[in-house]
């Protein structure tokens, strides 16, 4: 019984660990683009974010086609609305590593000054986010979709942290400050990626509630 | 749960022989309402369906048990005649069952078995019951041709008809669009969303999205237990109960 129903839940599992695995690599490898000031990897990254376009609306599609095909209820709903959701905050996640490559390419041409630990701090977490609430979607784990929320915090902290650090950079070099102002940017972008995790975790547990809610 | 209780069914247990069919079931149907029972072929939903108008009564070595009060009497009460109680409670089966007569006679039939005689009113019954079950426009020029010779979406709805012309306030239908094509179908969902203005349906029905368009609320039965009965949309997102999740989704049934 509902074995192409199953074998279609779990392409869509597939797909998600495909997804969250590209945009994964394309964090890693925009902020390595900025700190090693690699222009190629940089705009390599941008264009590649396409091919994150082009897996969101795949998922999409195969998504509409389970709902229509197998018009699913209770948890099976939920587990496909879920990933309908979850594919626009990893969409988000992806335009984000476009977006700190084209700082690197905006501060390409300057002279750069070399401390990029906490940023480097900064994108290690908030890339460990992003995997495990991809991983708790797949392995339906409503306790992993928990930390990743509650890790959220620490991306929040690191953030404070480069801000105070660019601010005292400033305060010392007022004629760098744009490049600061460029890097406090990143540092945004790699919060806002903290949050679209954040999102992702919260429709796991959403998917995986068996408790009726009262309408909010 | 809301709305006025039109039946209220306390510890019905039903017995086939040996074959303990409906156990121990409490429900209240709310008026006005359309309540779906859902569950695999042999649950006892159909079953359940027939207590509320003693259909099982002609059944033999039947034996039932417990309390089912439709606007607070007891319909099993040795005093009440079926007659009357079918009257209140209407019918409506699978297969579209028109009798081999006109039209007209088969929405007259009721109402002439209960004495009405003068053809002014009874012109008006039919009249009235063929609109009330959204068929008037399609047969008022032939009221007096076969009834066999409509199609099954229309033969159904004259057997609606049927059914309203006694004037009942409850409809049973047991699956009553399972034989019909989708647009027939769709017809008769429309039909019961406005007879439920006036009406109480119970509906047993076997398409899940069906119970979900039309019900306001849901009962799923298992062997002969009623497991889970909740408003139709919480049911089928938030099943309390393991094997309602089971059947609804697919796993089982």
């Amino acid at each position: 019984m509902r074995k192409k129903f199953e074998e279609q839940l779990s392409t869509l599992n597939d797909e998600m660990i495909r997804m969250g695995t590209m945009i994964e690599e394309n964090i890693q490898k925009a902020i390595d683009s900025l700190v090693k000031n690699d222009i190629e990897m940089a705009k390599d990254i941008m264009e590649k974010d396409e091919l994150v376009d082009k897996k969101q609306k795949e998922i999409e599609t195969l998504c509409f086609h389970l709902l229509i095909q197998q018009q699913p209820v209770a948890r099976d709903l939920r587990v496909i609305t879920a990933a309908m959701k979850m594919v626009t905050d990893m969409e988000r996640i992806g335009d984000h590593a476009a977006d700190i490559s084209e700082m690197t390419l905006f501060l390409a041409d300057k002279d750069r000054n070399p401390t990029y630990d906490t940023l480097l701090k900064m994108a290690a977490e908030a890339s460990v986010m992003l995997i495990q609430s991809i991983d708790a979607y797949t392995k339906k784990d409503r306790e992993q979709a928990r930390e990743v929320i509650a890790h959220d915090d620490v991306v929040d902290a690191l953030f404070c942290d480069v801000k105070r650090e660019l601010v005292e950079l400033i305060r010392s070099n007022p004629d760098s400050g744009e490049q600061e102002i460029d890097l406090l940017m990143v540092a945004k972008y790699l919060e806002r990626i903290g949050d679209h995790a954040t999102n992702i975790a919260e429709w796991v547990i959403y998917s995986l509630d068996d408790r009726i809610r009262t309408e909010e | 749960m809301s709305g006025t209780v039109k039946i209220s069914v306390r510890d019905l247990n039903l017995y086939y022989g040996e074959n303990h069919a409906l156990k121990n079931i409490n429900m209240d149907i709310c008026e006005r309402e359309i309540t779906a029972l859902i569950g695999p072929s042999g649950c006892g939903k159909s079953t359940f369906l027939k207590t509320l108008n003693r259909m099982n009564d002609l059944v033999e070595n039947v034996r039932i048990t417990g309390q089912i009060c439709l606007d607070g009497q007891d319909i099993y009460d040795k005093k009440l005649d079926t007659t009357v109680l079918r009257e209140k409670v209407g019918m409506v089966f699978q297969q579209p069952n028109p009798f081999p007569m006109s039209i007209y006679d088969n929405i007259a039939y009721g109402p002439r078995v209960h004495g009405i005689r003068d053809r002014r009113v009874l012109d008006g019954i039919v009249e009235e019951s063929l609109k009330g079950a959204a068929i008037w426009d399609e047969v008022k020029d032939r009221l007096k041709t076969s009834a066999l010779g409509l199609s099954g979406g229309q033969q159904q709805r004259i057997c609606i008809a049927r059914a309203l012309a006694v004037k009942p306030s409850v409809l049973l239908m047991d699956e009553p669009t399972s034989a019909l094509d989708p647009v027939s179908t769709s017809k008769i969902e429309d039909l019961m969303e406005e007879l439920k203005k006036q009406y109480t349906i119970v509906i047993v029905t076997h398409n899940m999205q069906q119970a979900l368009r039309v019900s306001d609320k849901t009962a799923f039965f298992l062997v002969g237990d009623m497991v889970e009965y909740a408003d139709t949309k919480t049911l089928f997102s938030y099943p309390q109960d393991k094997r309602t999740e089971s059947y609804i989704t697919g796993r089982f049934g």
